[in-house]
């Protein structure tokens, strides 16, 4: 039999159904895969036990044709996701052992459907990061390599980042360690580790997910999407993952597209937009470069491509770090020690405050506490929230009269360079690690989908990948269009897996 | 407000008058079956963490979501304050950390509140009316409860109240006694237990007050005020204020200057003390929170509930007082509570108003005051009163004897026109037997009878007399005329 971890998504879902392998089958080989991978860091808790037991009812199901969409399917977990009786941590020490006695609505919906769980997936502590070396379990390895460097897993100084803050799902898709893998979007966390590892990953709309039983990060600007191989794959899954949830608020009451009938539509007829903002100051020939190979590649398959402005674009980094971390220093108010996760003793209730927090937290989570504090805080929250939240709607209206005036999507980097090695950046000056996020973030605050997918190599072999953003709600135009470029853009071929 | 001083209600100090200037911020529970932004019941009691869902422990991923009869209940409560109804209104975060807080934030509502300006309209003791400006409703969530008694080392804390929804109302600072205050805070009560959107216990602490006082001479501007946090009962909210104001007078008059803090109220001394100064107070960080979308409704909703608000203790006094014919007194007595006015209304409809308020008024309240007990636990009803006001209205029995009738029906239960039959409490209006009577008495003392008629006062004696042989059921009237008549006494 071949290696059942090649397969697509889609291709996997096929072959249950038409009985070529069962679900345990398919299951067993990637749990043996990511036994096989530990050096990569991606699972910070593998559940194969469970994984073999959900493939085995679904093997039932598929033998009574009563498969859900996504019966018998193998996903890797972001740790970000509460997961019931399976400890889920945000990879932050502060959480600890903390075992949910709940089902997020995401992965509530992906079980419905017959998903099976291999396991969670390593992050950057509560989501914040870009490089996932932030996590309490260590950083997670790419699969990727340079180019020429043919360094074994034990080598120093030649590992590279796969992104963050969803770096264990980009890695665990990358390396074959799952079909799929949830993950969430605050900054740019499903985008940006997509990108460094050759993967699809879309962060829907605001609102398209369910927040509900997601370890909260910045309120107002977290998402869950998917990250895949294909655009198929992320199309398939978002459609499981998506849909109104009564038990969060800023949920969409929207019915939820066949986003996989979508996936042949074309651009023939759209009209794509170019943002000249986005061309930004120090860029790399090579990652302007792969903006004009998408845009020819979309021109050739019958899109009009024009240049639109979007002028408040470089506010939006300044202001993301301050609306984001204002959110998180008030979501990460309840970790006190009190009712779960980690408590350290002190002699009164401050000082039990103050060592919980000071132990459990890692140094880029307190950073943000402490700005988002500061901006929130009596005499600055004019300056600085009220002025960030401006700057928000501002940029959300620049993308709004660019939809009105009839661009039915955008096209940018989704990186300002391919992946890093590990520990390379933003140990002197965080901001040089924020900066990662500066094509991404913008898609946040005005609360868009976007979609990153494999559209080249950097110089050092490394992929590079572009983003498209959409109007609100319309994700099956960024599938559309995501198809295009990854069509255009031929397969990725994934790096053998040398850290068996 | 500057409205003219009060020359009563200034306090004296040692070298001078002074004015005392308090407002108030009353914390109000709301009456709903779950709380206000998750499932969980809102009963009192209960073991400690029975009522606590996972948003109320604040577990990761968790979201709140709104209530709708919360809202609807703020909304009902802004229009019986006669206050400005927001259609739209934003949540925000206050945030700190303690122990019963567990998202380490309180969710409540800060720069736009659901309800904006109203007013309550005050009547005191003396007669005396007063206009208490309204600023803003607001909803927010209640807090646990730390319990520090059960272990010398540890704390405890109960969940229960933890997402309860209050309602805070903010009134301007335009009390200036200790009784307006007290007034105020019943006469709200009275408007949110007649809407039915808090029931206003203050014993389980369903109602609570935050009090600011402040003190000023006659015509100055305001003074520097103090908050007293969380005064549970009117009658300690009345000795917070007299002692607080004395403080700060004390203090004025010595020289000093009062400092902006927030103070406790200690019941047990009678007296205030410091809880944190203006230095010490939090920086709560507000802030909208994103997990809500500000709250929306149309005028449509807002104009549903108006239609079917129940009538209002002001309105409700006005029209006892034209339709029955009552003082403004009996009618402010008999409207403070609904169900008292409920119970009076059935009575009064149809019947002798006036008679009927003394009744309810003067011998229930006065029974029930004495077995403490409430009107919805009278063990005589309004159709029983009724009928026994009726028996009076139909001199089938005298006022005397409806007292004891109205015992009979208190302690026994039974349908008060039996009862008179069977137990021979009619009233004899036959002037036969009456006279009968008369004669008999007059008979047999003949030197009265002599004596009355150079002192006709000695009437009376012949008709009490009359009175005790007819077992008290002759009708009062006619034996006065008989005795007079046979006596000779004109």
């Amino acid at each position: 039999m071949t290696d059942l971890t090649q397969l697509s998504l889609a291709e996997a879902r096929d072959g249950l159904r038409a009985k070529d392998f069962t679900a345990v089958e398919l299951t067993r080989a990637h749990v043996e895969a990511v036994a096989g991978a530990r050096a990569l860091n991606a699972y910070v808790l593998e559940t194969p036990d469970q994984a073999l037991a959900m493939a085995g009812a679904s093997d039932e199901r598929l033998a009574k044709g009563e498969g859900g969409p996504l019966e018998g399917l193998p996903l890797g977990i972001k740790d970000l996701f509460c997961t019931k009786d399976v400890r889920t941590t945000a990879c932050s020490g502060i959480l600890n052992d903390f075992t949910p006695a709940y089902e997020s609505t995401v992965t509530t919906q992906l079980w419905r459907d017959g998903a099976v769980m291999l396991g969670k997936l390593n992050n950057d502590e509560f989501a914040m990061g870009s490089s996932n070396e932030t996590s309490s379990f260590g950083p997670v390895v790419s699969p990727w390599r340079r180019d020429g460097s043919n360094a074994g897993a034990d080598i120093e100084g030649t590992h590279l980042v796969p992104g963050g803050s969803s770096g264990g799902s980009a890695a665990a898709v990358a390396a074959r360690l799952c079909l799929g893998a949830t993950a969430t979007d605050t900054g740019g966390s499903i985008r940006q580790p997509a990108a460094f590892t050759g993967t699809v990953g879309i962060k829907p709309t605001y609102g398209r997910c369910s927040r509900w039983g997601i370890v909260a990060f910045a309120s107002s600007l977290d998402q869950a999407g998917p990250i895949a191989r294909t655009v198929q794959d992320c199309a398939i899954l978002l459609r499981s993952m998506a849909g109104h949830d009564p038990k969060d608020t800023t949920s969409a009451d929207l019915a939820v597209p066949d986003y996989e009938a979508a996936l042949g539509r074309g651009v023939k007829g759209l009209t794509i937009g170019i943002p000249k903002e986005y061309r930004i100051e120090g860029m790399p020939p090579e990652i302007g470069a792969l903006w004009d190979q998408g845009r020819a590649w979309l021109e050739a398959a019958g899109a009009k491509v024009v240049e639109v402005s979007l002028p408040h674009t470089k506010y939006a980094l300044p202001a993301y770090y301050i609306v984001a971390p204002a959110e998180a220093s008030s979501n990460l108010a309840r970790y006190d020690g009190v009712r779960y996760g980690l408590r350290v003793p002190g002699r009164d209730i401050a000082e039990m405050y103050e060592n919980t927090r000071a132990e459990g937290f890692g140094r880029e989570v307190k950073r943000r506490i402490m700005i988002g504090t500061y901006v929130l805080s009596a005499g600055y929250y004019d300056a600085y929230y009220v002025r960030a939240q401006r700057i928000r709607t501002l940029i959300k209206r620049d993308f709004e009269e660019c939809y009105a005036a009839g661009v039915d999507a955008i096209l940018t980097p989704a990186t300002p360079s391919g992946a890093f090695g590990i520990g390379e950046k933003g140990s002197a000056d965080p901001v040089e690690m924020y900066l990662n996020d500066v094509f991404t973030v913008t898609v946040n605050m005005a609360g868009l989908p976007g979609i990153a997918v494999p559209a080249g190599f950097d110089a050092q072999g490394l992929p590079l990948g572009l983003q498209l953003i959409g109007r609100p709600f319309d994700e099956e135009t960024l599938f559309a269009a995501a198809r295009v470029i990854e069509e255009s853009a031929g397969p990725v071929t994934l790096p053998e897996p040398w850290w068996r | 407000m500057n409205a003219p001083v009060n020359p009563k209600k200034l306090i004296s100090g040692a070298l001078g008058d002074w004015e005392v200037v308090i407002g108030l911020e009353v914390h109000a529970q709301v009456t709903s079956r779950a709380k206000l932004f998750s499932g969980a019941s809102t009963a009192f009691g209960g073991a400690p963490n029975d009522h606590v869902s996972l948003v109320d422990a604040a577990m990761p991923g968790m979201l709140p979501v709104i209530n709708a009869e919360c809202i609807a209940q703020a909304v009902r409560t802004g229009l019986g304050l006669k206050a400005q109804i927001n259609l739209r209104s934003v949540f925000d975060r206050k945030n700190y950390f303690y122990p019963d807080l567990p998202q380490g934030y309180q969710i409540s509502q800060y720069k736009s509140p659901i309800v904006g300006e109203g007013e309550v309209t005050v009547d005191l003791p003396d007669g005396e009316s007063i206009r208490v400006g309204i600023e803003r409703l607001h909803l927010e969530q209640d807090a646990g409860k730390s319990i520090h008694d059960l272990s010398p080392t540890e704390s405890f804390v109960d969940l229960n109240r933890s997402g309860v929804a209050l309602m805070e109302i903010v009134s301007r600072p335009d009390m200036r006694s200790s009784d307006e205050a007290k007034a105020y805070v019943t006469k709200l009560r009275t408007i949110l237990r007649y809407l039915g959107t808090c029931d206003g216990d203050m014993e389980k602490g369903n109602l609570r007050a935050d009090v600011n006082v402040s003190v000023r001479r006659p015509g100055e501007p305001f003074g520097t005020r103090c908050e007293i946090k969380n005064v549970n009962s009117i009658r300690f909210i009345g000795q917070a204020i007299e002692y607080e104001a004395r403080r700060q007078i004390a203090i004025i008059e010595d020289g000093g200057t009062i400092d902006q803090e927030t103070r406790l109220f200690d019941a047990g001394k009678g007296e205030t003390r410091s809880m944190r100064s203006k230095e010490e107070a939090h920086d709560y960080r507000y802030f909208p929170d994103p997990d809500l979308l500000p709250l929306e409704f149309d005028q449509v909703f807002v104009d549903g509930l108006a239609a079917a608000l129940p009538e209002l203790p002001d309105e409700k006094k006005v029209r006892f007082i034209g339709d029955y014919g009552l003082t403004p007194y009996d009618a402010g007595v008999l409207t403070a509570e609904r169900e008292t006015a409920d119970y009076f209304e059935e009575i009064a409809r149809g019947r002798d108003g006036k008679a009927a308020a003394n009744w309810v008024i003067n011998e229930l309240f006065g029974r029930l005051n004495k077995e403490g007990k409430g009107i919805e636990n009278s063990p005589v009803s309004a159709d029983q009163l009724g009928a026994i006001v009726d028996l009076i209205g139909e001199k089938v029995i005298s006022g005397k004897i409806a007292k004891d009738l109205f015992e009979i029906v208190w302690s026994e239960g039974g349908d008060p026109r039996e009862l008179v039959e069977t137990r021979g409490m009619k009233q004899v209006t036959d002037t036969g037997a009456i006279e009968a009577a008369v004669d008999q008495v007059i008979a047999a003392n003949p030197d009265k009878a002599e004596q009355a008629k150079a002192k006709p006062t000695l009437a009376g004696w012949f008709v009490g007399q009359v009175m005790k042989a007819t077992g008290g059921k002759a009708a009062p009237a006619a034996v006065n005329a008989l005795v007079k008549q046979k006596l000779g006494i004109e």
